[in-house]
């Protein structure tokens, strides 16, 4: 359990996270959604200990992440953010292998490599395990760093925009195997998404933020109505209904009318 | 594979090189000699791997691979320390004061003001552009306080200074030779011990902080032991500003992949060939024609120039 008590953030004068009140239970996929600059990654970050909390706490299964040891944290709570800067220069099994950090102290066992190996397995990578992380395109690096996170081991894995840089169907494919994690293997993941439908098809749960706070928590079928997406992207969203997944026509159609101007 | 038979090779060569610094032209009284030879490599192999192991682990704190202590003036800063001390204490203070305590004094000294000036950009990794400027400026700044402060003592006392403001790989200074070994021992193997270690640091920030790594205690313990491999270095031989560079640049070139293991074994090698390879060649093949400070500055200037033309920043 993810537990989120009153966290508030102020960057630079500005309040980026106003009083987040937030538990997330064992098991299945939270989505995060809202507009650029809600707050979204900037909770992830502070859930990771990647930022220092200002006011409020939050615990992972009870150990409050200020307090708790890195390497204990580590291996309870993955995270992937949206950039992770240049590729080092190192082979793909290695970077993988980086994953098993907090396990192995770098000196690999044997069941290091064999969880290791099943990431690879698991994120279609085991023909570019030896090939450096430079020579890479950009979607193939963003899954090598998802296995990395998988390979982890943690209970709970947060992943910043992990569908960046990949084309269709790799981005289909890693919303499927994150699906298997959770049903699976029991794995909690929070996910933050930009592309609404695919919260939709496979969440348990989306929470939308907005300016800071928390504007609609619940699950797909009671957030993909026109109505509470337009109240958290300020435009009339369209929700069909399409063999009984809902999906949002967030899409731009010539011959319609121009939006309003979003409120800010 | 490839990469055991580059290892082969460079300590082959370093070998050869050392081979040859004890052997060359070996004349006269057999002992005093090869005795007088072996003290000046001993500072020689030291200065090498002190240098290499400070560039190397420099650079992964810093997330950058054009910056080395020296560029960001970290040898200009121990010197002005040392021109300082003799400011204070006066010629004959300086002179009298034991050599050892010297040394640890101003390695002291130097640690505090690289973390003093250093850590607020380290927290937080610094835009590798800026932390360019701010080396260049910081390095400029050491360099003239240190002349402000040479030109403000005594001639005679600056005489006394002077010996230590010039790189001088042809008679290192052998007094501070044993504690400078010993901490270059304790330093390096240190630093080697936590080679897994430095290679999730080179992933950044917040993908180290990710898989349970202290950030800030690691980072600011690396920055003391570069602090402390650079005093041995300055004291044993004075400033090089481009020898860290030209190594770790050579050995991130050679090695296949970029772990910590590797590529520290690779720069100490090519820093012992450099160095006693380079003075064995000048000393007895070209008869003294350069000191091997200029030939080095000379080619590592040439590296740090093509490095910043072919913007591989990283």
């Amino acid at each position: 359990m993810i537990e989120i008590k009153s966290v508030s953030l102020v960057r630079e004068g500005q309040r980026v996270l106003d009083a987040i009140d937030l538990s997330l239970p064992k098991g299945g996929i939270t989505a995060l959604v809202g507009p650029n600059g809600a707050g979204k990654s900037t909770l992830l970050s502070l859930a990771a200990r990647l930022l220092p909390l200002q006011a409020g706490s939050i615990t992972i299964d009870g150990l409050p992440v200020s307090s708790t040891p890195g390497k204990v944290l580590a291996r309870k709570l993955a995270i992937l953010r949206q950039d992770s800067g240049p590729p080092p220069r190192v082979s793909v099994r290695e970077m993988v292998g980086f994953g098993r950090f907090p396990h192995s102290g770098g000196r690999m066992t044997a069941e290091d490599r064999e969880m290791v190996a099943q990431a690879l397995d698991r994120f279609e990578l085991t023909d570019l395990a030896s090939r450096s992380l430079d020579r890479l395109s950009g979607g193939q690096r963003q899954r090598v760093m998802v296995a990395m996170t998988y390979a982890q081991g943690s209970d709970y894995i947060l992943l910043d925009e992990p569908l960046n840089n990949l084309d269709m169907y790799h981005a289909r494919k890693l919303m499927i195997e994150l699906r298997r994690l959770a049903d699976e293997t029991g794995r909690t993941i929070v996910i933050v998404l930009h592309d609404i439908n695919h919260a939709a098809a496979s969440a348990d749960r989306i929470i939308a933020m907005k300016d800071g706070r928390i504007a609609a928590d619940g699950t797909p079928e009671k957030i993909m109505r026109t109505e509470v997406l337009e109240a958290i992207y300020g435009f009339p969203v369209e929700v069909v209904d399409a063999g009984g997944m809902r999906l949002a026509l967030q899409y731009a159609r010539s011959g319609q009318p121009r939006d309003q101007a979003r409120p800010s | 594979m490839r990469d055991r038979l580059l290892l082969a090779v460079l300590l082959c060569l370093a070998l050869m090189a050392i081979a040859a610094f004890m052997t060359v032209n070996l004349r006269g009284n057999l002992a005093f000699a090869l005795e007088l030879r072996g003290i000046r490599l001993a500072a020689l192999v030291t200065v090498a791997t002190a240098i290499a192991l400070s560039t190397v682990v420099f650079q992964t704190i810093t997330g950058n691979r054009i910056l080395t202590p020296s560029i960001m003036g970290l040898d200009a800063l121990y010197q002005f320390g040392q021109v300082a001390l003799v400011f204070a204490l006066g010629g004959l203070g300086f002179v009298s004061l034991s050599p050892h305590l010297k040394f640890g004094l101003e390695a002291a000294a130097l640690m505090l003001l690289a973390i003093v000036i250093l850590w607020p950009a380290l927290k937080s990794r610094m835009d590798l552009t800026l932390m360019l400027l701010a080396g260049v400026v910081i390095g400029g700044l050491f360099r003239s306080l240190t002349s402000l402060v040479a030109r403000l003592i005594d001639p005679q006392e600056f005489a006394i200074a002077q010996q230590t403001m010039v790189a001088n790989f042809s008679s290192p200074n052998t007094e501070l030779l044993a504690i400078a070994m010993f901490v270059t021992l304790l330093a390096g193997g240190y630093v080697f011990a936590r080679r897994n270690l430095l290679d999730i640091i080179a992933l950044g920030r917040d993908t180290a902080i990710g898989l349970g790594v202290e950030w800030n205690r690691v980072v600011l313990i690396h920055l003391l032991l570069v602090s402390l491999l650079v005093s041995v270095s300055t004291a044993l031989v004075g400033p090089v500003t481009f020898f860290g560079l030209l190594i770790a640049a050579l050995a991130e070139r050679l090695t296949p992949s970029r772990r910590h293991g590797r590529v520290f074994v690779t720069a100490m090698l090519l820093g012992v060939i450099v160095l006693v390879g380079g003075q064995t060649v000048l000393q007895h093949g070209l008869g003294q024609a350069s000191t091997l400070s200029v030939v080095v500055d000379f080619v590592g200037g040439l590296v740090f120039i093509l490095l910043l033309l072919r913007r591989r920043l990283r």
